[in-house]
């Protein structure tokens, strides 16, 4: 038992995969105590081995986005095989359990997405980055101070509730201003998903126009420029990369959202004619089918299919928002 | 007095060129007005919102509402069950997610070098971070539901959510080591400490509140959704409260969508729907403010 | 060389909340003329350089009390046009900081700032204001090039072709070569040279030599108080004030 042990503590101390993941502690100080064989041999060990534990647990992130992956795309062949790719992407109908044939398409479904996302976006992004630009250079301290925490306060209402004000009171009332059966349509969608997008495309947006060097306000300013063009003309151009990412993110919000879509959407199979039409986005139909669908047939996998275009799409907006942060953080180098 | 005119004795501007002087600073005023007009409509659409669920949800707040059992298909009576589905949930959330997240917190900050493994997993956080609530439903209910078997359960539904929450409770984890100075670190390590221990003994206390109000603010959040514990959990109605870990579930979240969307008596339950509505509210905002002036207290504190 | 001063300065006390930055400062500033203002760290001089433009208006705990004229109008006076004002005083800054456009971008600013739109007019201006700065010849290659991609020096040049192109009379300096080296720093001074035979130059400088080298005038501030101005040549050469001396010659600053 010992010696398979401690060929085990000698794995872990020369594996060069350790070497690769953790770096020497503090190596400025006292370096020849670690170093020191004898007294601290144990010692070492026991830390390399916590050292590891720490690591492994970093490393499960990864795991878990692979597992994500890897089972949407597995379940996503399974359904494909089936139904053919294109058609599942391109097929307007979408009817499982058909009576004469099913159809497994997607097509309206993505296009339901799109359209309460964009609708989102019409309505957040000027909204969203007029108030940062507000926060960041118009309010007083204390207009910063009651504003800011309210929004939070948005942020952290959940999304069902959020639904659920959709479908007692906006639902009324859109169906009273446009004289319509019920007010359930992508246009309730679209406005709560923009309110939903608000704190974050606000937040991120924020920081990125107080992160604009003063020394380009003072030169604009001492230039004769109102405080208005300057802040047009120099410091939100200047935070184009950041306020880009607040975008992004705020979509990548809307895409995903779930409960106030189905809440409040109508859930509708039809193709969409406009905005008050009803709607049924790709969440929604994850959210209303798996409950019902028998398991490992060609319509569950088709769920999974469509979580894994859902992931897909997520994935790509993450990735932008990301480049264009680190775009962002260079607009600092003054 | 005389307004200060220009020269133009070396021609850079000339009077001219320029517009009525009034002119920008009238543009200055409207984009300015129509600036705070934005934001004055979005804390209006905020308060709007509280404001009717407050009011319309107020009546039936009663300790009786929130300590009893639904009656009657739930058109009357309390929301006991919810509400005590909710706190396990929630507790279940944060045993899964607290501890490997603060680990992972500790491997970026203390342990990693700065190479591409170290970058891939922090792309991979902010990636979770991104995917939407209903695919880690699914990725819950293909792995936990059904591959290990534990069936539609408290357990089923907390790991989900646990895997909901870990990209939160790493990076404010994060933060809060990355808030404890080198100083602390180097002292222990100066008087013979190995690293372990100086982590254990200095960095992790003084990183304590941090972590514990990205803990909370993570936990507030889970409770708050529905999506991942639809099919891994959640259930409308239930005969008696859960008794294991095994057990199904009732939780504020679903109570409140199923009481708005499929209650046979839609209309009749309404205000108990608006009741659910508050209690979640009320939940998910105190417990977030709680972690904010925890925040805001401890960062006095550091300040000394 | 013109005598007749184009900014005069009485009786100006700074207040920043409670602190007394600057006291009593008095002063006259020559017209087409370069004033230097020397003094240790800290004394007030970049302060007294901001009442000037009225920059200082951006710090919300600064009281100020006197007057400052110019061309005989008290710019703290209710009536001034703040905006008017900073187009006929122009300031350049301790570092360079161009904005994040392309060179042609950062001069033309100023103007379009101010409502000339013409195309033509621009590029005249554009073109009219990097030759008064001395950068012309470097850059009109490839003026759409970013301005974050020039040398420091070309870069601080610029910044004075973007004050210039708003057409000021006066040109304030904050220490504006101690972010450079000395090859860039003598581009810059030879460049003030050729400036004051149209404008009227203030400039801040920790750099003693570079004070005699370039001014006319010369005042020596410490502690927020204008201690002795005068004819630099003389200043230099025959201070009054035991204290002027004792700086000049590097006793303490």
């Amino acid at each position: 038992m010992l010696i398979p042990s401690l060929a085990l503590w000698g794995v872990l101390e020369e594996s060069s995969a350790v070497e690769f993941c953790l770096r020497e502690p503090y190596p400025a100080l006292f370096p020849h105590v670690l170093k020191q064989k004898g007294g601290l041999f144990l010692n070492r060990k026991l830390e390399t081995a916590i050292a590891y534990f720490f690591t492994l647990n970093g490393a499960f992130v990864i795991f878990i986005l692979v597992g994500i992956f890897a089972l949407l795309l597995s379940s996503s062949f399974a359904a494909w095989q089936d139904v053919g790719f294109i058609s599942f992407l391109t097929d307007r109908v979408w009817n499982p359990s058909g009576f004469v044939a099913s159809h497994f398409g997607i097509f309206t479904k993505i296009v339901g997405t799109l359209m309460v996302t964009a609708g989102a976006m019409l309505f957040a992004v000027p909204l969203g980055i007029a108030t940062a630009a507000y926060l960041a250079e118009v309010a007083s301290s204390w207009e910063r101070e009651i504003v800011k925490p309210v929004i939070e306060l948005l942020a952290a209402v959940p999304s069902v509730v959020l639904g659920f004000f959709g479908i007692v009171v906006f639902s009324p009332l859109l169906a009273r201003i446009f004289n319509l059966p019920n007010g359930l349509n992508a246009l309730n969608g679209s406005i709560l998903l923009g309110l939903m997008s608000l704190p974050t495309i606000i937040s991120i947006a924020e920081d990125a126009l107080t992160a604009v060097p003063k020394e380009y306000k003072e030169a604009s300013l001492a230039l004769g420029a109102t405080r208005w063009q300057t802040l047009s003309r120099v410091i939100i151009p200047a935070a184009g990369s950041g306020v880009t990412a607040a975008i992004m993110l705020g979509i990548g919000r809307s895409l995903g959202e779930t409960m106030t879509v189905i809440m409040a959407t109508g859930n509708a199979l039809q193709f969409p004619s406009d905005f008050f039409s009803s709607v049924r986005t790709m969440t929604a139909t994850i959210a209303i089918e798996l409950g019902e669908v028998p398991a490992d047939t060609t319509h569950y996998y088709s769920l999974f299919a469509i979580g894994f275009v859902l992931f897909s799409m997520t994935f790509l907006v993450s990735l932008l928002a990301d480049i264009f942060l680190h775009r962002a953080g260079e607009v600092k180098k003054l | 007095m005389r307004k200060l005119q220009l020269f133009s004795a070396h021609g850079g501007l000339e009077t001219d060129d320029l517009r009525r002087k009034g002119h920008p600073s009238l543009v200055e005023g409207i984009a300015f007005a129509l600036l705070r007009l934005s934001m004055l409509l979005v804390i209006a659409a905020i308060f709007f919102i509280f404001f009717d669920i407050f009011s319309k949800g107020i009546g039936i707040i009663s300790w009786e509402f929130i300590t009893a059992m639904p009656r009657r298909g739930m058109t009357e009576g309390g929301i006991w069950p919810a509400v005590l589905g909710t706190v396990y949930i929630t507790l279940i959330t944060a045993a899964a997610s607290v501890p490997v997240g603060v680990f992972a917190a500790i491997y970026l900050n203390e342990y990693a070098r700065k190479n591409i493994f170290t970058r891939i997993i922090r792309l991979s956080i902010r990636n979770l971070a991104g995917v939407p609530s209903i695919v880690y439903g699914l990725f819950g209910v293909a792995l936990f539901v059904r591959a290990l078997e534990l069936g539609t359960s408290l357990l089923s539904a907390g790991l989900t959510l646990g895997l909901l929450t870990l990209p939160v409770t790493i990076t404010a984890s994060e933060e809060a080591l990355k808030a404890v100075p080198d100083s602390f670190r180097e002292g222990a390590l100066a008087l013979g400490a190995t690293k372990w221990q100086a982590i254990r003994t200095n960095v992790i206390p003084s990183a304590l509140p941090g972590i514990i109000t990205g803990m909370i603010l993570g936990i507030s959040r889970a409770a708050g959704e529905t999506a991942p514990i639809l099919f891994t959990g959640a259930a409308f109605y239930l005969a008696s409260l859960p008794s294991s870990l095994s057990s199904r579930f009732m939780a504020l979240p679903y109570h409140l969508f199923i009481m708005s969307t499929q209650h046979h008596s839609i209309e009749k339950v309404r205000p108990i729907a608006y009741g659910t509505a508050l209690v979640l509210i009320g939940l998910v905002v105190t417990m977030n403010m709680s972690a904010i002036i925890l925040r805001a207290h401890y960062r006095k504190k550091m300040r000394g | 060389m013109e005598t007749s001063s184009v900014i005069q300065v009485k009786k100006l006390n700074l207040y920043y909340g409670k602190f007394q930055a600057l006291k009593d400062v008095n002063m006259e500033i020559g017209k087409q003329e370069v004033t230097a203002l020397i003094g240790p760290s800290g004394c007030g001089k970049s302060t007294f350089l901001r009442t000037l433009n009225r920059l200082n208006d951006l710090i919300d705990s600064v009281q100020i009390e006197g007057d400052v004229s110019i061309d005989g109008n008290n710019i703290y006076d209710k009536s001034c046009d703040v905006v008017a004002l900073r187009k006929k005083v122009g300031m350049v800054f301790q570092k360079p900081n161009p904005f994040p456009k392309t060179i042609y971008e950062n001069v033309a600013y100023g103007p379009r700032v101010h409502g000339v739109k013409e195309r033509k007019k621009l590029n005249a201006i554009v073109e009219k204001s990097l030759r008064e700065a001395a950068l012309w010849e470097e850059v009109k290659d490839d003026l759409s090039r970013s301005a974050l991609r020039l040398s420091g020096g070309q870069q601080q040049r610029l910044c004075i072709a973007r004050v210039l192109a708003v057409g000021p009379d006066v040109v304030l300096m904050d220490e504006p070569t101690s972010a450079l080296d000395p090859i860039a720093t003598q581009k810059i001074e030879d460049l003030i040279r050729e400036l004051k035979e149209k404008f009227t130059i203030v400039i801040v400088t920790h750099n003693m030599q570079q004070a005699a080298r370039v001014s006319d005038s010369t005042a020596f501030f410490l502690n927020g108080e204008v201690l002795e101005m005068g004819q630099t040549e003389i200043m230099f050469t025959r201070p009054l004030d035991q204290r002027t001396e004792d700086y000049i010659t590097g006793k303490f600053g």
